[in-house]
């Protein structure tokens, strides 16, 4: 078996007459649909204490008072289940010589000729600037939310930091929802991307088309060696 | 069908006795927390104020029983901390407190014992209300009175962090905020708060706004003859001025009153928070989603084509090698199945 550089050991070529290639295993969608559960249910609760137009919102929740029970507890759930969705993927999501180029030529992606642009790992720097978005911002929210929290950490924090806190937890949330807003446009621009996250298989086309090296390197570690 | 109560204009006076129907209602009400279409007021009240007159307190917390004893609430038994500060802080059962400052004047060496009662200043800009995402939880009324409505209050906190006064708290119980209401019960009804009615050297007052600034001159006009030449009425122009206002003898040091700020004012983070970060925030939310949805109505796809295919087919083929690739395409009928 040869080196995985670019895969995860569960990638794998599941069929040939076409290539079908699984790109995520079961138990990492199942943490990837949970987590985007909790986030829309965050959104929902913490928009609705944002913006007083979308305060009616709170009903799903119960009312005012269980939104802002509930919504620090979500945080912490969603949270953790990022943290093991990271665990499983942060390792491909380290930057890369070939994402400078790539990123260098980001208006030939948008003008249809990706064909320009170096060959790729599993993920893209668009990928990549999700998943590491999505990192810094959860980490900057949980941590200014806890500040704010007022339940449990009532006196955590002197007033003049809860100010900074709460402020930096709003602009933390708005950018998380614009990365939120790349993430599933990206998934729906790019067609075939989708079957990754539901199915948890892609095309051989769209594998080798984006993801080229990912494609060649599973293809490699499921070459079997010759026969003695 | 009853009277409705005339607005008190002071404190001292008994209430009336016959029922009269109370004189604060949602027409008075001027602001409203995260209401950005509060209908305008029915009529314009007279600013009511409190003044409180620190040269002529004596300490003796009738107020706070009064307070207590008016609202119903049940402070905790204190303890001894070295100070005749009790309860230790306000709370969200003690809306009042005397704060006790031993200052040594740095001219004459005199000392004084500096006696501030602590509780809502009811700013004319209030930070809490600016804070609240809840609609209605806070609102003032024309005659200036802040107010908390708790059963809006959804036990966020957002107010604490708002209000520059540090005076809002949190029951931890019922999850709701309290504060002075500056007996918005009782003004309602015609009656002077409690805390000012049962001051016994009336150097708690209570009246219109003007009344009590032309009160307040008088007493700084005694205080300056008296050797108090600094004496100054508080009534902060940083919140828009306030509806509890000091007379304050070392009125050039608010902050040796227990830490009264000398200009408060709402923090600009809080402004920020509740100005541009949600304007431009919001915008850019919005930007983006009508962005990604015009980029798909107008911008091509990125698809995969058929020469994409046949060269993922070709590699995978030259790596596997025909065997392999031949044994794959039968091998998994129950991996594949979705072309």
């Amino acid at each position: 078996m040869a080196e995985r550089e670019f895969s995860e050991s569960t990638d794998r070529i599941v069929a040939t007459e076409p290539v079908e290639v699984r790109r995520y295993a079961t138990h990492t969608r199942i943490n990837h649909w949970f987590t985007a559960a909790l986030i829309i249910l965050l959104i929902l609760s913490g928009f609705a204490l944002f913006w007083p137009r979308l305060f009616f919102l709170t009903a799903l929740f119960g009312g005012g008072q269980n939104a802002r029970y509930i919504h620090p507890i979500l945080g912490v759930a969603a949270c953790l289940s990022f943290l093991l969705l990271f665990l499983q993927l942060w390792r491909l999501n380290l930057m890369r010589r070939e994402d400078v180029v790539w990123a260098s030529k980001i208006t030939d992606l948008l003008a249809g000729h990706e064909e320009r642009l170096p060959e790729l790992g599993k993920y893209n720097l668009g990928q990549k600037f999700v998943f590491w978005g999505m990192f810094w911002l959860l980490l900057t929210m949980v941590v200014s939310g806890i500040m704010i929290w007022q339940q449990f950490f009532p006196d955590l924090v002197s007033i003049p930091v809860r100010r900074w806190a709460v402020l930096v937890h709003a602009i933390s949330a708005v950018l998380s929802v614009l990365v939120l807003i790349v993430h599933v446009y990206a998934a729906i621009w790019t067609r075939g991307t989708l079957s990754a996250m539901t199915s948890g298989k892609v095309t051989g086309g769209w594998a080798w088309k984006h993801h080229r090296k990912w494609l060649r390197e599973v293809a490699r570690r499921q070459d079997k060696p010759p026969a003695e | 069908m009853t009277d409705t109560a005339p607005p008190p204009t002071t404190a001292v006076s008994n209430p009336p006795v016959e029922p009269l129907s109370p004189n604060l209602g949602d027409g008075d009400v001027v602001l409203a927390s995260a209401t950005p279409n509060l209908p305008p007021p029915t009529r314009q009240l007279d600013p009511v104020a409190k003044l409180i007159d620190i040269s002529k307190c004596i300490g003796c917390k009738a107020c706070q029983s009064a307070c207590i004893e008016w609202n119903d609430t049940h402070p905790e038994i204190g303890v001894n901390f070295g100070s005749y500060e009790n309860p230790h802080d306000l709370t969200s059962e003690m809306y009042t407190l005397m704060r006790f400052n031993e200052y040594e004047d740095p001219d004459t060496g005199n000392l004084d014992w500096l006696i501030r009662k602590d509780g809502c200043m009811h700013c004319e800009d209030p930070g809490c209300l600016k804070a609240c995402p809840s609609p209605g939880a806070i609102v003032k009324y024309s005659n200036g009175i802040v107010d908390f409505i708790h059963d809006k209050c959804i036990g966020c906190g957002y107010c604490i962090s708002g209000c520059p006064f540090d005076i809002p708290r949190m029951s931890p119980t019922r999850h709701v905020v309290s504060k002075c209401t500056l007996c918005s019960d009782r003004v309602s009804v015609g009656q002077g708060p409690a805390c000012a009615k049962a001051c016994p050297t009336q150097a708690i007052v209570f009246g219109t706004k003007t009344d009590m600034i032309a009160h307040a001159e008088e007493r700084i006009v005694d205080l300056n003859a008296r050797g108090y030449e600094h004496a100054a009425l508080y009534d902060p122009e940083g919140v828009g001025g306030t509806h509890v206002m000091y007379v304050l003898p070392i009125g050039d040091k608010p902050e040796e009153y227990s830490g009264l700020p000398a200009d408060p004012k709402i923090s600009a983070v809080v402004e920020g928070w509740k100005g541009p970060a949600k304007t431009v925030g919001l915008a850019a939310i919005g930007l983006a989603a009508v962005g990604a949805a015009l980029h798909s109505i107008f911008a091509k796809p990125n698809e995969v084509s058929e020469h994409d295919r046949v060269e993922a087919g070709r590699m995978v083929d030259d790596i596997l090698g025909p065997e392999e690739t031949a044994e794959l395409a039968v091998s998994n009928p129950d991996e594949t199945g979705q072309g």
